[in-house]
């Protein structure tokens, strides 16, 4: 079999707010494009197969593994990441109340459950504990055993009302 | 990982085509939440992945007179977003439900988890139990299949080379019919089967003038149990009824033992998801 010849693609994509663009390998994940390519390296690899959700950015506004979405598959998306999250006024009221709630140690799954929760509240401003508890399923923890950060998205959700 | 290009078809034709050109050295992506993984798992070396998504007819959901047709690259969540789909087939929001979190649901689609053809899918065993059809392309046009001669083992699924799936569609009743799916994991979420049921039923008269059980995650793929639903049938819903049904689907299940489960476990959960999932099936047809 004749060897596999394989170019890099041009992708026009918008990355937080930004539109930009890049030349990625049609093999690599979205995860290793943003951390790579664009060099953007809030959102985290846990695992690389989709089990952890360390890697959750927000695609066409909905939350995906970005280690589970090819590069190349950015084309003409709207892409956000952790970095999006604060202002320059200041951090997102979710990021506030994981400090406040000291809901990290390692801080490896933190951004992803933060791009997790603020999709939850964006369209639900009040969800139930158990609401919380089922929408962050896809995002594991080693440390913190869940509940300050089921608190800190309950704070947060208060907050902003 | 071995490199692979990549190529987003936006037509049936040119899919095929790429298809064919690269046999066994292609595959499909739809949501990727499979083959993204086993390709990097070094599975198999691809020189080629072919993006179903832009392929109009891959993510589109429509209801015919006869049918609700949709998309094989549709994911989970546009199905458990629609009310109609919710309203008339719970059975299948119950799998589109289940696979995954919310992440994985984003992208994951039936037509993906199909044609993976793992024997613990949770999506497969629905689309046998409401009758579900598969529309498949290849270069010489389009055939359709029933969903239960779609996986052939585990892994491997019924279609030929330069073949791919379009859509799924599910037959609309007349009668009052309705479906559920349960399984069981060790945890609450985002797990895999040690073992799950399907089963449909459709009333009429106060009898069950259909019934369809399928198994998954206790044969070398998911198993269409048409020896034990045909026990109801006919007949009214009794609990003795049901209890008949739940045995023979016992029988036909021949798991193996492994770190999930004994052979005799998942048997048992056999008898009692069946029997839950048709009370469940009968509760939403309001029996
Ligand atoms: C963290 C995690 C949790 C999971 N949980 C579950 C679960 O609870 N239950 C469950 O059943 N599964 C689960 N899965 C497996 C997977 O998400 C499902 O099987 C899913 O439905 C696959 O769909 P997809 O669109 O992502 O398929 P893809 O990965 O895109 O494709 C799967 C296979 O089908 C082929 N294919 C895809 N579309 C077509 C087409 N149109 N024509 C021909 N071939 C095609 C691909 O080439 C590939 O071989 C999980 C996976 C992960 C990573
Ligand atoms: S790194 Fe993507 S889910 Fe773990
Ligand atoms: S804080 Fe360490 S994994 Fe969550």
């Amino acid at each position: 079999m004749s060897e596999n010849k394989v170019k890099k693609v041009a992708v026009n994509t918008t990355i937080n707010g930004e539109e930009m663009d890049i030349l990625v390998d049609p093999y690599i994940s979205l995860l290793e494009t943003l951390r790579e390519v664009v060099g953007i390296t809030g959102t985290k690899e846990g695992c690389n197969d989709g089990n952890c959700g360390a890697c959750t950015i927000n695609l066409d506004g909905r939350i995906v593994d970005s280690c589970l979405v090819l590069g190349v598959e950015a084309e003409g998306k709207n892409i956000e990441t952790v970095e999006g999250m604060a202002t320059p006024d200041g951090l997102h009221p979710l990021q506030q109340a994981f400090l406040e709630e000291a809901a990290l140690q390692c801080g490896i799954c933190t951004p992803g459950f933060l791009v997790s929760a603020k999709a939850l509240l964006d369209n639900e401003p009040d969800p139930s504990e158990e609401r919380i508890r089922h929408w962050l399923a896809g995002n594991l923890c080693r440390c913190t055993g869940y509940d300050k950060i089921v608190k800190a998205v309950t704070k947060a959700s208060k907050e902003s009302k | 990982m071995h490199p692979f290009n990549y190529y987003a078809p936006e037509s049936i034709e040119e899919a095929s085509k790429i298809l064919e050109k690269y046999g066994e050295k292609a595959k499909c992506l739809a949501g990727g939440t499979d083959v993204l993984v086993q390709t990097r798992g070094e599975k198999f070396d691809l020189d080629a992945i072919v993006d179903v998504k832009k392929i109009p007819e891959l993510t589109e959901l429509k209801w015919t007179d006869s049918h609700l047709v949709f998309g094989a690259a549709t994911p989970c969540y546009v199905l458990y977003e629609d009310p109609k789909v919710c309203e008339k087939f719970p059975g299948i929001i119950d799998s589109a439900f289940l696979i995954g979190g919310i992440q994985i649901q984003s992208r994951a689609s039936l037509g993906g988890n199909l044609c993976n053809a793992s024997p613990s899918a949770d999506g497969i065993c629905s689309l046998i139990v409401h009758e579900a059809i598969c529309v498949i392309a290849g270069s010489s046009g389009l055939r359709e299949i029933p969903v239960e001669e779609m996986c052939q083992g585990p892994g491997r699924n019924a279609l030929e080379n330069g073949e791919f799936l379009v859509s799924i569609k599910i037959p609309l009743k007349d009668n009052k019919f309705s479906a559920s799916y349960e399984r069981f994991i060790p945890r609450n979420e985002m797990d895999i089967a040690v073992a799950a049921v399907a089963s449909s039923v459709e009333m009429q008269d106060g009898k069950v003038s259909s019934c369809r059980i399928a198994l998954a995650a206790v044969g070398p793929t998911p198993i269409y149990a048409q020896a034990a639903s045909e026990l109801i049938i006919g007949k009214e819903p009794t609990e003795d009824n049901i209890k008949i049904v739940s045995e023979k689907a016992k029988e036909i299940a021949s798991p193996i033992a492994d770190m999930r489960g004994t052979i005799e476990h998942r048997k048992d959960l056999i008898e009692v998801l069946t029997r839950r999932t048709i009370s469940k099936a009968l509760e939403r047809v309001g029996v």
